[in-house]
């Protein structure tokens, strides 16, 4: 992404497109990811009630997964998952 | 042409803001502004301005109110003075950041503590680096006419800036004037309707005052910085324009009998008139003195202060607020700085007078003149001496 210049701001910084934001890819900012382990996840869908990102989608199975285009590894999701379904593991 | 007529400054500020047809005011009262938003709050009662005016419960949240509301497009203006300007402060650089052409008198007072209600600069300095345009009127007709052109300025396309008007508490807000009001006519062919850059509105949606990390947020200030430096061209205008329609001229920096003077003093606000009068008490006994008078404080008007100053010998930079710790007055600290680079220029003295009210007479500016014509040095003091103060 090339950055603009001061000269080519828009006036007051108006972000004039709506939901632009999602173009913003916030999992850059991650340095652990959330591991769900099915075996002890129940579907209570405690970790996509909680996900401030809102990036925990739940797929066809039942079971939940993160977008790791947005998730910023904060591990609420892992530290609300009371069956403990939900191990945050180092990136790299 | 406008009818001469007597009114209180401040009653009459509130009447000029509403010739120029607001849509909305959020105005907490705080002495010695309270008669702007009485007056205000009157004029919207009355169904003689169809405006909202919104009662909030503090300043803080009346320039949030009127943040929102300049960004849903309506002429939006806010007064106040001292600790409500300091309760304000933290929104300020916001509302220059989105651009957003907001309107403000300020009622000049001294900030606590101790607690006082009298007039100095030591509120509106604080906000110096707020990033709006700073005007000072020195008497009841430039508080209205200013007033009245800080809408126009503030919105102009090229501007978008939000503009404070100071005008001394008391010495000024509370006196009764003779003036000449424009008309209602005049005002409607000043100032065309406001085009706002942007709007909130969900048809079209767009978000003002979005998060900026370290790779925009330099930009960002860069591009603010430009464009309060910008405005001066539009100020200028406007000021061209208006002394062809109204007849009184406006400059960044007046000067009264500076020509020649070899000993120059520097005001701003109401202070000008007294110390004309001490110039005209110096100058009946051979002495070259003469007065600059500094309207514009933001942007700082560079050239015309080099301009006004070059001739003199020995300048005389008067401040209402104190720097604590530092060069004294902050007025003081920025002429010195403005004049650093030019080769020659005036001997630089700095007084701070007038704090908390403090009566100022004819013979405080003459003894100022004295004090500093027998000072035989000729290098520029490092901090301004307090004037009058008890030993």
């Amino acid at each position: 992404m090339t950055l603009k210049s001061w000269k080519e701001l828009p006036i007051g910084c108006v972000v004039s497109e709506p939901g632009s934001a999602s173009e913003y890819h916030t999992g850059s900012w991650r340095a652990q990811r959330p591991i769900w382990n099915n075996d002890k996840c129940i579907k209570c869908g405690i970790c996509y009630v909680f996900c401030p990102e809102g990036c925990v989608q739940q797929s066809e199975d039942g079971f939940f997964k993160a977008n790791m285009d947005y998730c910023k590894g904060c591990g609420i999701c892992s530290h609300e998952c009371w069956p403990r379904a939900i191990t945050m593991v180092e990136e790299g | 042409m406008g009818k001469r007529i007597g009114m209180e400054v401040a009653v009459a500020v509130a009447e000029a803001i509403g010739l120029c047809k607001i849509d909305m005011a959020a105005v907490y009262p705080i002495t010695p502004q309270s008669h702007i938003a009485e007056h205000l709050s009157d004029l919207v009662a009355d169904g003689i301005i169809d405006a909202e005016f919104v009662t909030v419960e503090s300043e803080h949240s009346a320039m949030s109110a009127v943040i929102g509301a300049s960004g849903a497009g309506a002429r939006s203006c806010t007064a106040t003075s001292s600790q409500g300007l300091m309760l304000m402060h933290e929104l300020l650089p916001i509302a220059s950041a989105m651009r957003l052409p907001i309107v403000m008198p300020v009622a000049n007072r001294a900030v606590s503590g101790p607690l006082n209600i009298l007039n100095d600069h030591s509120d509106i300095m604080p906000q110096r680096d707020a990033g709006w345009i700073v005007f000072f009127a020195e008497n009841g007709q430039e508080s209205i006419d200013l007033s009245i052109q800080a809408f126009k300025i503030a919105e102009h396309k090229d501007v978008m800036l939000p503009v404070s008007v100071n005008i001394d508490g008391f010495q000024l807000t509370h006196m009764v004037e003779p003036f000449e009001m424009p008309t209602q006519e005049e005002v409607d062919q000043f100032l065309p309707p406001f085009v706002p850059h942007a709007t909130l509105h969900p048809a079209k949606p767009v978000t003002m005052g979005a998060f900026a990390m370290a790779d925009y947020f330099p930009e960002i200030m860069k591009a603010k910085n430009e464009a309060l430096k910008d405005s001066k061209k539009v100020i200028l205008e406007v000021w061209d324009e208006w002394s062809k329609l109204f007849g009184r001229s406006y400059k960044p920096v007046e000067t009264y009998k500076a020509d020649d003077a070899e000993i120059l003093m520097l005001t701003m606000g109401s202070m000008g008139e007294t110390a004309q009068m001490a110039i005209d008490e110096l100058r009946a006994k051979g002495i070259k003195t003469g007065l600059i008078k500094l309207r514009l404080w933001r942007p700082f008007p560079f050239a015309e202060i080099k301009a006004a100053v070059k001739n003199a010998k020995k300048l005389i930079v008067t401040d209402r607020s104190v720097s604590f710790g530092g060069p004294g007055g902050p007025v003081f600290a920025e002429v010195k700085s403005a004049l650093y680079a030019e080769a020659t220029r005036p001997a630089i003295y700095g007084y701070i007078y007038g704090l908390g009210g403090r009566d100022v007479t004819v013979h405080d500016f003459v003894g100022m003149f004295e004090k500093v014509l027998a000072d035989k040095g000729n290098s520029s003091v490092d901090t301004s001496e307090f004037w009058g103060v008890r030993e």
